[in-house]
């Protein structure tokens, strides 16, 4: 690990400040970040503590939440208005790492989380575009069963990591971000870039702009809402496959839907192509069949990952049987 | 490994077999069998108290006065050579003390590496160390950075500049078969061994399987990370090592630097865990180096990335697994081969087949393996080796086999069981596997097992059950001393470097101890971890309890010897010889005539002495030879796979042993279920993921390599037969190995039975089963 400065951000605008100088880092739980310094993935100058930025998770005028960014994992799944209006994120969150991580981990840490491919992980050895623009990929012809099957690009095939965007996606989450420039808003769904020519790039925002809060609109459907996660043992391990739904159903047909997968795409996957396919009709095996191959028409699997076509749209018949109470 | 060794084990065995039985060790059995005393008790470990208080040292948390800081530098190519090196930054940086790379390390001989022929040597490698430029495979050790603080180690280590100059490397499984070594033997067996005419057989019998079957490669995870505290005093070395070989490190190292044996002392008394992985590797010889040239104290802790990269693990095999049955279900063929990875500079040929060769009754029989010659970290042994992925392979055939036949599995095997060794005629010492079958079925309930697979089914999960054997060889090490130091007082000592990763070494010899020595369990002080000790052989093989237990025994005999010397004429024991006595109650008391007895404490006044020390070796275990022994399992696993999702989840898991006397049933258990633990992980998650491109291992992290998590882990029942081996000492065979065996075929055989799927590659993930 290369030797670092360490400072400690006072306010949401000291931050910004703070985040905009050459070499500056933020540093929520540091769950991830030092992770990447010690395996020499990131080398930042100077780390800038975030954790004093607001944790508290207040209801807004709308009727939604308004979430600090240095809110613990560990407490926003916990909070009882999470639990009851929006199941979805509290699943999704407690299938994430472990007990540990998750109560050192912020929420806007874990929206920029960085990628678990091996290859980008392995600066010594490995070819990657998105830690070293240009190199090449390893993973394309090697390990990538944790990859994406759809939204890459021949420079890079990482999966976005994250369980709890996951559930943010599906419940239109607006990041709330500050810069040297003034503060805005933008949906997450949005929020995150594809990697293209330029895997480095990850996200829309600006240099020196910082996450200060998560906001959930008011969403009756998602007090009806559910994850599952599908992965290589029963918990610590990152999703093979991840599906957040909510949904409603009147006289047999879907009348509310949101639908989102994680593990099969560089950002967390917003399926509305699959929602506008099933809204209006009935919750059945074929209609779900139907509406996945619409929404994975553009995958590109490839050897490693080429199985999670199949269990994505398995998964989506699972959870959305479930949550509806039809055997599909 | 040679021909020659194949002749000499071979015409021993025929020696041993005119031998009158009680000429041999184990031809009376122990008289301390079937006695009740403090073996068998459910004794806490003694190291308990200390561990949970964290006030046990272990090898890394040794702190010396002066001490400095290491970390090392791994090839990330896999072959080639240094072209250009520069260490100047590095040795400028804040904190350094030195750089050490093959130009400044001392010239050495290679460690001798551990073999049946060699079995006080330690090596895992004959490869030199940082002794050339030449980089011989992915993750050799390149340079060690030594500074005052292990972070200005880390960072200095960036700051060493490297150029490699590639050259083609052996990496890849398929392409390597067309130059697969065929050994003559594997461990004490011939290899390849062929009786009758097996692929006629193959052929002609009513009923017959022949598949592959694939196991990855699998990292060594304990729990603890590899770590020394080594320092010089002159030319005295003092080492502080996690390892399962105390008194072979110290010979080994006394030898390699030059120096006295005596000047030597390895101290090892609590080890995190160990299952093959501990023994002699390269980071202990590049730290001692680098203690002796800084004339500092040094420190060197592998990261967990380091341990996967430079400490070997199990090799990935390829095996091939023929049955041929006749109508009566009676085996007609037997053929057991295969491919494993062995490069010649490795010691552990993964001795998949030897298991089967022991198992089964039949008219024919093949075995034998091939050893491919990969640019890889030397492959070594991990708990099972051999049996642990053999039986996978073998298990799973019988029971694709008793499938075929529509004969329950545990009928199909019971119909095979041998009388003898299936090969060579040797009679078992003891053999109880169908009786653990018995008792485990029942225990089990398999008779709620619907014999059609894919037929039972709650909501989305298919459930199912399996079985399957597992077993491992009895070995007790030749050599191993053992010292005794009996107080007036009637309090003794009794000490040898022995070794405990973590299975309660010092508790259960105790336990014995104090049996044979007819003093209660307060009285006795193990003394064990020290090289300074008479030398114990090293902890491998299962054989270090009744490799202990035998020179404990051979003690307590030259004691009672010393003993009834000292008590004199007038003593009521006197005229008696050291069989013709037990000791209990801390009295000398004569077999024929209870009546005649003489106390430790009596005789030891008399002589006017306040102590009395003895040494003694153990018999050389000669029983091994003249009888086929191992310990046996009979695995049962209950497990449900998503019919969406295909995710396996065991549910239940119930081992039930035929390992002749538990010594300890609390230590034991913990043994069973740790191993079992190890076979789930086997069977559902573990694998190295090897980049046959780069030959490069791609998750070395237990982020990525996935060891089983809690919630992996089911209930787990044990039960054993707990029938004594007439052979062995105390009744006793080995238990840290035989737990994992069996389990990722039984896994297997549940998951067939819950979906109709045979999967013949682990691990069994859900992509396999969608
Ligand atoms: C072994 C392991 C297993 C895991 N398993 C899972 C899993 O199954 N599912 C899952 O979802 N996650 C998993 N994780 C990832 C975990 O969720 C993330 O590491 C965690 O959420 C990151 O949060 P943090 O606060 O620690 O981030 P940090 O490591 O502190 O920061 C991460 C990034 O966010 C930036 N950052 C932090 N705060 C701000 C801010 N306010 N504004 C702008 N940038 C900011 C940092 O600069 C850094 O680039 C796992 C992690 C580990 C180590």
């Amino acid at each position: 690990m290369t030797p670092f400065t360490f400072a400690r951000a006072t306010s949401p605008e000291d931050a910004a400040r703070l985040a905009a100088l050459e070499g500056h880092r933020l540093l929520g739980g540091g769950t991830n970040l030092v992770d990447l310094m010690r395996k020499g993935v990131e080398h930042p100058t100077t780390l800038v503590d975030v954790t004093a930025l607001s944790t508290e998770i207040i209801e807004t005028a709308r009727g939604g939440l308004l979430i600090g960014a240095a809110t613990r994992n560990t407490a926003l799944a916990a909070h009882p208005l999470v639990r009851t209006r929006y199941p979805v994120l509290s699943r999704a969150i407690l299938a994430g790492a472990s007990a540990q991580i998750r109560n050192m981990a912020t929420v806007a840490g874990n929206i920029l989380q960085r990628s678990r491919c091996a290859y980008f992980n392995d600066p010594a050895a490995s070819r990657c575009n998105k830690r070293a623009p240009g190199s090449g990929c390893d993973a394309r012809e090697g390990f990538n069963r944790y990859h994406a099957i759809i939204g890459g690009s021949p420079a890079c095939i990482s999966a976005h990591p994250s369980d709890m965007c996951v559930a943010l996606v599906a419940l239109d989450a607006q990041v709330h971000l500050l810069g040297m420039t003034g503060a805005r808003t933008v949906p997450l769904a949005e929020f995150y870039r594809l990697p293209g020519d330029t895997p480095q790039i990850e996200t829309v925002m600006a240099p020196g702009e910082i996450i200060t809060a998560i906001e959930l609109p008011p969403l009756p459907v998602a007090a009806r809402s559910d994850y599952r996660k599908v992965r290589d043992r029963a918990s610590y391990a990152f999703a093979l496959v991840s599906v957040a739904a909510c949904a409603s159903v009147q006289d047999g047909v879907l009348t509310e839907l949101r639908l989102a997968f994680g593990g099969i795409a560089p950002k967390p996957w917003r399926a509305l192509h699959a929602e506008q396919a099933l809204l209006g009709g009935p919750v059945t095996r074929e209609a779900v069949f139907a509406a996945m191959d619409l929404e994975l028409a553009e995958a590109a699997p490839l050897a490693g990952n080429a199985f999670k076509l199949e269990l994505a749209r398995r998964t989506a018949v699972a959870v959305l049987a479930d949550l509806t109470g039809v055997t599909a | 490994m040679s021909r020659v060794q194949n002749a000499v084990i071979g015409s021993v065995k025929t020696v041993l077999g005119w031998m009158p039985e009680r000429w041999l060790p184990g031809g009376t059995p122990d008289p301390l069998i079937g006695r009740h005393g403090e073996v068998g008790r459910q004794a806490s470990r003694l190291d308990g108290p200390q561990k949970v208080q964290g006030k046990a040292r272990f090898a890394a948390e040794v702190a010396m006065e002066g001490m400095c800081y290491a970390t090392l530098i791994n090839s990330p190519i896999t072959r080639g050579r240094i072209a250009r090196l520069d260490t100047a930054a590095a040795e400028a940086a804040p904190g350094v003390v030195l750089v050490l790379t093959h130009r400044n390390m001392p010239r050495l001989e290679i460690v001798p590496v551990m073999s049946i022929s060699n079995m006080g040597a330690v090596g895992n490698s004959a490869l030199p160390i940082l002794q050339d430029d030449q980089i011989r495979y992915n993750g050799q050790v390149i340079a060690l950075v030594l500074a005052e603080t292990q972070e200005q180690a880390d960072h200095a280590a960036t700051l060493v500049e490297i150029g490699y100059e590639q050259a083609p490397a052996r990496t890849r499984f398929e392409e390597a078969k067309a130059n697969a070594r065929t050994p003559a033997s594997i461990l004490t067996e011939k290899n390849q061994v062929s009786v009758g005419d097996a692929p006629r057989e193959l052929q002609q019998a009513p009923y017959s399987v022949d598949n592959l079957y694939r196991t990855p490669g699998h990292n060594h995870a304990a729990i603890e990370l590899h770590a020394v505290t080594t320092a010089w005093d002159g030319d005295a070395l003092t080492l502080h090592d996690a390892t399962q070989a105390i008194a072979p490190t110290a010979n080994a190292l006394a030898k390699l630097f030059g120096v006295r044996r005596e000047g030597v002392r390895v101290l090892s008394p609590f080890v995190g865990g160990g299952f093959g992985g501990k023994a002699f590797w390269d980071h202990q010889v590049v730290a001692i180096a680098a203690a002796r040239i800084a004339a500092r104290p040094v420190r060197l802790m592998l990261s967990r990335e380091a341990v996967c990269r430079m400490i070997g693990g199990r090799t990935p095999t390829e095996q091939r697994v023929a049955l041929a049955a006749d109508a009566a279900g009676k085996f007609t063929a037997v053929v057991h081969t295969g491919f494993s990875v062995m490069p010649t500079y490795a010691v552990c040929p993964e001795q998949y087949s030897l298991g089967s060769r022991a198992a089964y009754r039949s008219k024919t029989y093949q075995f034998g393996q091939r050893h491919l010659d990969l640019d890889v970290v030397p492959n070594t042994y991990m708990r099972g080796p051999g049996e642990s992925v053999g039986s996978f392979a073998m298990e799973s055939a019988v029971d694709e086999l008793a499938h075929q036949m529509g004969i329950d599995p545990i009928e199909l095997r019971r119909r095979n069981e041998p009388e003898t060794h299936p090969l060579s005629g040797t009679a078992f010492s003891q053999r109880g596997v169908l009786e653990a079958y018995r008792m485990g079925a029942e225990r089990f309930g398999w008779d709620q097992r619907s014999a059609a697979p894919g037929t039972r089914r709650e909501g989305e999960w298919l459930t199912g059950m399996g079985c399957a054997t597992g077993s491992f060889p009895y070995v007790r090490m030749p050599a191993g001393a053992v010292r005794i130091h009996l107080t007036q007082g009637g309090q003794a000592t009794v000490s040898c470097s022995a070794q405990d990763m973590g299975m309660g070494t010092s508790t259960v010899q105790s336990q014995h101890a104090a049996d044979r020595l007819g003093l209660p369990l307060e009285a006795i002080t193990f003394e064990m971890g020290d090289s300074d000790l008479p030398p114990a052989p090293m902890a491998g093989g299962s054989a270090q309890t009744v490799s202990i237990a035998a020179a404990i025994a051979a003690a307590a005999d030259k004691l009672t010897g010393e003993l009834l010397r000292m008590a004199g004429n007038a003593s009521p024991v006197a005229g008696l010889r050291a069989g013709e006595v037990r000791l209990v109650g801390g009295e000398l008391v004569s077999l024929e005539d209870p009546a005649r007895r003489d106390s430790f404490h009596a005789i030891l006044s008399r002589a006017g002495r306040e102590t009395v020390t003895v040494t003694a070796s153990a018999s050389a275990p000669l029983e091994m030879l003249k009888f086929a022994m191992q310990s046996m399992s009979a695995i049962f696993c209950e497990a449900r796979v998503s019919a969406v999702t295909g995710e396996v989840r065991v549910t239940r898991l119930l081992g039930s042993f035929d390992c002749g006397t538990i010594l300890n049933p609390k230590t034991a258990a913990s043994q069973f279920r740790g191993g079992m633990i190890m076979g789930l992980g086997m069977a559902l998650t573990e694998e190295t993921l090897f980049d046959e491109r780069s030959g490069r291992i791609m998750n070395a992290s237990l982020a990525d390599y996935h060891i089983p998590a809690h919630l992996d882990v089911p209930d787990i029942e044990v039960i054993w037969t707990g029938i004594p081996d007439p052979r062995s000492p105390l009744g006793a065979r080995g238990i840290g190995e035989v737990g994992i065996t069996g389990v990722a075929a039984a896994i297997a055989n549940a998951v067939f039975n819950a979906t109709g799927k045979r999967v013949r590659d682990l691990p069994l993930t859900l992509d396999k089963l969608l």
